[in-house]
């Protein structure tokens, strides 16, 4: 069977055989424990600064980002912002009590659906798990919450974005996913897929030169909820 | 190392390499394109390597990483197997090119697949796979926005992370209008952005229409049994979301232990690829979809393939299974940058490719690949997770000198260099009767055009006349007057 003539070749190339009980018992040690190597210092920094590390890496990555003060206050941002694109005022949104527990009758020409992304979408909403001020990437688990189409499909994606949930380092991102999650499947904490995104879809494959929008969203909007007092104080 | 156990099903043209170069650097549309390319990658990652201080030390981290996950493959590969199947994928353990081109047409058949969409992946370059595919009436395709290009022109990427790095504008433009024939003819391209536009308007309806995806796997998370890919356009994410069926293509060297390892990687990854600090899409598949799910594929299968690689654990080319395909090397190669991808003859260019074509195909049929540096050291400078590569290809030269598959007359000059170099007295009146001589002919040229057997050395460049004796004269000279000094 390949499975045995694979690792077979391998433990002759490292010139041994199966590990000893001992020794894997150390590497089982070793992936329960993850060790966590070198953590860039850029995102070890006070909370507001960790929110602003994440908006400007937001925006130099082609994203744009509106703070806004509470829930409520996610309707009027979105009219407005659709507005001033040219954008319909009709999106997808992902089925989360979150977003769909908004009151949304305070602007009442917005259309939406609680669905997955399909494929003639221009306009999506989707909610993030956290976010990484390090490189201002979001992380989007998917969950019957959180379709991953939502994610692609639409020309205009955008998320909510907690304050409380941004993070310095990927790696405490990790950390609130294995604190927080459980999967019926497999018992563990990973979901079937974990996105992590970093600014609107682009392609540099024709003479190197970038342009934006090649397969997925052309356009990625960020609403930033500011619900951690930590992270406005001095801002 | 035995010689490589299975032949490639792809057609190496390695062998033509000289051949290969020549024609490639009197091309005036390749040396346009590699001019336009080169120095926009260059800049790139000096910029993003300059915003990170600790880029350096997480290079140290990045090769200890891949060097305990190598030394530990075995135990890690059937962790990352248990934990797939835990999440209801299935794993399949390919040997050869051969067995994985058939585990891949037996899940397309088994899903009654008419066509399969597939994001980048070099190791499907390497099984051939859409040659296979294609021979029993499936259609792949590609949606990389260069893979797409490129299978367009019926030819092979020419780089590891830019397919089509070979082409201008204008071969786009003359692709699009032949092969899309059902929109307006005088349609105008007034941008790049039109030629994305409408291979993005292409691919949507593909993309839905698709029964199976397939993706390549930047990574594997024994951990967590994940699969891991990085892109830009998020063409790999809807091939892998969308259709029913997601198969993943993984060398079995692609194996790290936990996500904080792979985490690690990833900061090297895109810095020394693209010079960004991250790519767009970073993506991190476990398994089938999940009950309640509204998205997702229903069977997740992983192609584990060795292809070769358990063959060079415990050589001296064992570093170069460190590799994370961020193309650096091949950006910073002045052989490359001066003849492209295609010339290597295989599926892998540049450095990385002069070292890893001779363990996967056999240095008989790619020993030029090796030869063809000038040693200047700058792939290793920029390796994330700093393999040798100059001296990785110093070993494969002097495997190709032992196994006597260097020509003849290339032997015979080294031994006769060899005998002089052996006996100072007489090597230095040669040296100096050489010299003499030369100077002698040239003192009212500065420069040979022109100089009879060594024609080919003369042709692309001009021999400066010698001056002031040979460099042991020199030293002898200065010595003495230093003594003096004293």
């Amino acid at each position: 069977m390949s499975k045995d003539a694979i690792l077979g070749a391998i433990r002759r190339g490292l010139r041994r055989g199966e590990l000893p009980e001992d020794q894997k018992a150390m590497l089982r040690a070793r992936m329960a424990a993850p060790p966590r190597h070198l953590i860039p210092a850029r995102s070890r920094v006070s909370r507001p600064e960790q929110i602003a590390l994440f908006v400007a890496n937001i925006e130099k990555e082609f994203g744009s980002v509106e703070r806004i003060p509470d829930l409520d206050a996610v309707p009027a941002a979105i009219a407005d912002y659709l507005a001033a694109q040219n954008q319909p005022p009709r999106f997808a949104m992902a089925p989360n009590p979150e977003l769909q527990g908004i009151d949304w009758s305070s602007r009442p020409m917005l259309q939406f659906e609680a669905r997955k992304g399909l494929p003639d979408d221009v306009v999506s909403l989707q909610s993030a798990f956290a976010a990484i001020a390090e490189t201002g990437t979001l992380m989007l688990p998917s969950a019957p919450i959180r379709p991953t189409t939502l994610n692609l499909l639409p020309d205009v994606a955008m998320v909510l974005v907690r304050a409380s949930r941004i993070v310095g380092a990927y790696e405490e991102a990790w950390d609130l996913l294995r604190a927080e999650q459980k999967d019926a499947l497999t018992g563990g904490f990973m979901p079937r897929n974990v996105m992590l995104v970093t600014g609107p879809s682009r392609s540099a494959d024709i003479e190197q030169t970038l342009e934006l929008g090649a397969h997925g969203p052309r356009m990625l909007h960020v609403l930033l909820l500011d619900d951690d007092p930590a992270a406005l104080a001095g801002s | 190392m035995a010689g490589p156990s299975q032949d490639s099903p792809v057609l190496a043209t390695s062998p033509q390499f000289k051949e290969n170069a020549r024609r490639a650097m009197a091309d005036p549309g390749l040396q346009k394109a590699l001019t336009t390319a080169k120095g926009a990658f260059l800049q790139r990652r000096a910029a993003a390597v300059g915003r990170l201080p600790e880029f350096e030390r997480l290079r140290e981290i990045g090769r200890d990483i891949k060097n305990h996950a190598i030394a530990n493959l075995d135990f890690y590969l059937e962790t990352y197997a248990t934990n797939v199947e835990r999440a209801g994928g299935k794993v399949h353990w390919c040997s050869t090119p051969d067995e994985a081109r058939a585990a891949v047409l037996k899940i397309c058949r088994d899903a009654g697949a008419r066509t399969v969409t597939k994001g980048k992946s070099m190791i499907s370059e390497e099984l051939g796979i859409n040659d296979h595919l294609e021979r029993h009436s499936i259609a792949p395709i590609e949606t990389d926005l260069g893979e797409y290009i490129i299978q367009l022109r019926k030819e092979t990427p020419s780089h590891i992370i830019a397919p089509a790095f070979h082409l201008n504008r204008e071969d786009w433009e003359e692709s699009f209008r032949q092969m899309h024939t059902d929109l307006p003819k005088d349609r105008v391209f007034h941008e790049r952005r039109d030629l994305l536009t409408e291979a993005r308007s292409r691919l949507r309806g593909k993309f839905l229409a698709a029964d199976v995806g397939i993706t390549g796997a930047n990574f594997l998370i024994a951990e967590t049994g994940s699969s891991v890919i990085v892109t830009n356009e998020g063409n790999g994410d809807l091939t892998q979301t969308l259709p029913r069926v997601h198969i993943a293509l993984a060398s079995i060297e692609k194996c790290v232990p936990t996500l904080e390892d792979a985490t690690s990687l990833l900061r090297l990854l895109a810095r020394s690829a693209t010079g960004q600090d991250f790519s767009v899409y970073t993506t991190f598949s476990t398994g089938v979809r999940r009950e309640g799910d509204l998205d997702g594929p229903q069977e997740y299968h992983v192609v584990l393939i060795d292809g070769g690689r358990s063959d060079m654990i415990g050589t001296e080319f064992q570093d170069m299974l460190r590799c994370i395909r961020c193309a650096a090397c091949m950006n910073h190669c002045p052989v490359y940058g001066a003849t492209g991808g295609h010339a290597y003859g295989w599926v892998y260019p540049g450095p990385m490719g002069a070292v890893l074509t001779p363990s996967l195909i056999g240095v008989e049929k790619s020993g030029h690949l090796p030869n063809a540096s000038t040693f200047c050291g700058r792939c290793e400078s920029v390796c994330p997770v700093k393999i040798p590569l100059p001296n990785l290809m110093r070993h494969w030269r002097e495997r190709e000198f032992e196994r006597h598959l260097r020509p003849g007359a290339l032997r015979t000059n080294l031994d006769i260099w060899a005998w002089f170099a052996k006996r100072p007295g007489l090597y230095r009146a040669a040296t100096r009767l050489a010299i003499g001589t030369l100077g002698l002919f040239g003192r009212n040229k500065g420069a040979f055009r022109k100089l009879p057997l060594a024609g080919g050395w003369t042709e692309g460049r001009d021999l400066p006349v010698p001056q002031g004796g040979t460099f042991m004269a020199q030293y002898k000279k200065r010595q003495r007057a230093e003594a003096l000094r004293r």
